[in-house]
């Protein structure tokens, strides 16, 4: 159950759950898709040496001219827009790991998209992480009031 | 390795301080009420003047640009995950810096977000 702390207001209260979920869903959608899209771009370019300012600014024009990194950016900016959003009235602590959830679609995509190699200790991992989130995720959004 | 280091060192704490400048940016404009796309505009202006949020995405760029960096050595399924130790630095910096009452159970969360981050690491090829 969701602790309310402002019991005359509970309304005001269960709107501001729907946004928040709202938003997190926005923001648990185009972050693991803006990574796995920087991903591919990221793996055409190959790995990023900087051995010279020539190798520097050669590795720069590959990356911005890849359309897979433009779309990884605008999902990214997309989820940074809702992230925003979100942390203008819910607490840092309580979103940062409630979209933790987007961790686990990454793997996923990783796995079933760019059919990376998910090795059983990972996915250990990746359900702990998701654990975590599920724990956190059972806190009221907001512990401090108006700044 | 080494790389990995340096490079997951910057995305986290880049990322992480570049997310704190940005929240305590976001609370000094207030609540947001209003999602009409004039009005967003008008918020994101608001925003704009604000010098925190100019640090955060200072932050946040660099770190943007580490993570491309890890996505170029490493599979997404790893350098994602692994990025999650953004919590710990999260659950500290929300407390130390932004005056967040994190409690047990989000701290009982972030432990458990730990021990996974640490068992993907080890999975590493």
């Amino acid at each position: 159950m969701v602790h309310v702390d402002d019991p005359h207001n509970s309304k005001r209260h269960s709107g501001r759950h729907f946004k928040t979920y709202f938003l997190i869903l926005l923001v648990v959608i185009f972050s693991p898709l803006g990574n796995v899209l920087l991903s591919t771009g990221m793996k055409e370019v190959g790995p990023m040496t900087f051995h010279t300012a020539s190798e520097f600014f050669g590795v720069f024009a590959q990356v911005f001219t890849s359309a897979a990194i433009w779309l990884g950016i605008a999902s990214l900016f997309a989820y940074f827009i809702s992230y925003m959003l979100v942390l203008s009235w819910a607490d840092y602590s309580y979103v940062q790991p409630a979209t933790a959830m987007g961790y686990v679609i990454v793997a996923l995509l990783g796995h079933f998209v760019l059919h990376e190699t998910v090795t059983p200790l990972r996915w250990i991992g990746i359900s702990l992480i998701f654990l975590g989130v599920l724990v956190v995720g059972h806190t009221p959004p907001r512990t401090t009031e108006h700044s | 390795m080494l790389k990995e280091f340096v490079l997951l060192f910057l995305i986290v704490f880049a990322g992480t301080g570049g997310e704190l400048c940005v929240t305590r940016a976001m609370k000094k404009i207030g609540e947001v009420k209003d999602f009409r796309p004039a009005a967003l505009l008008r918020t994101i202006i608001r925003v704009l003047g604000v010098g925190w949020m100019w640090l955060g995405v200072a932050l946040m760029a660099v770190a943007f640009f580490s993570l491309l960096g890890m996505l170029s050595l490493e599979n997404v399924s790893f350098v994602v995950p692994v990025t999650a130790l953004n919590y710990v630095a999260g659950a500290l910096g929300g407390k130390f810096f932004l005056g967040e009452r994190v409690m047990g159970r989000r701290w009982a969360g972030v432990a458990l977000v730990c021990i996974g981050v640490t068992c993907v690491f080890f999975s590493r090829r």
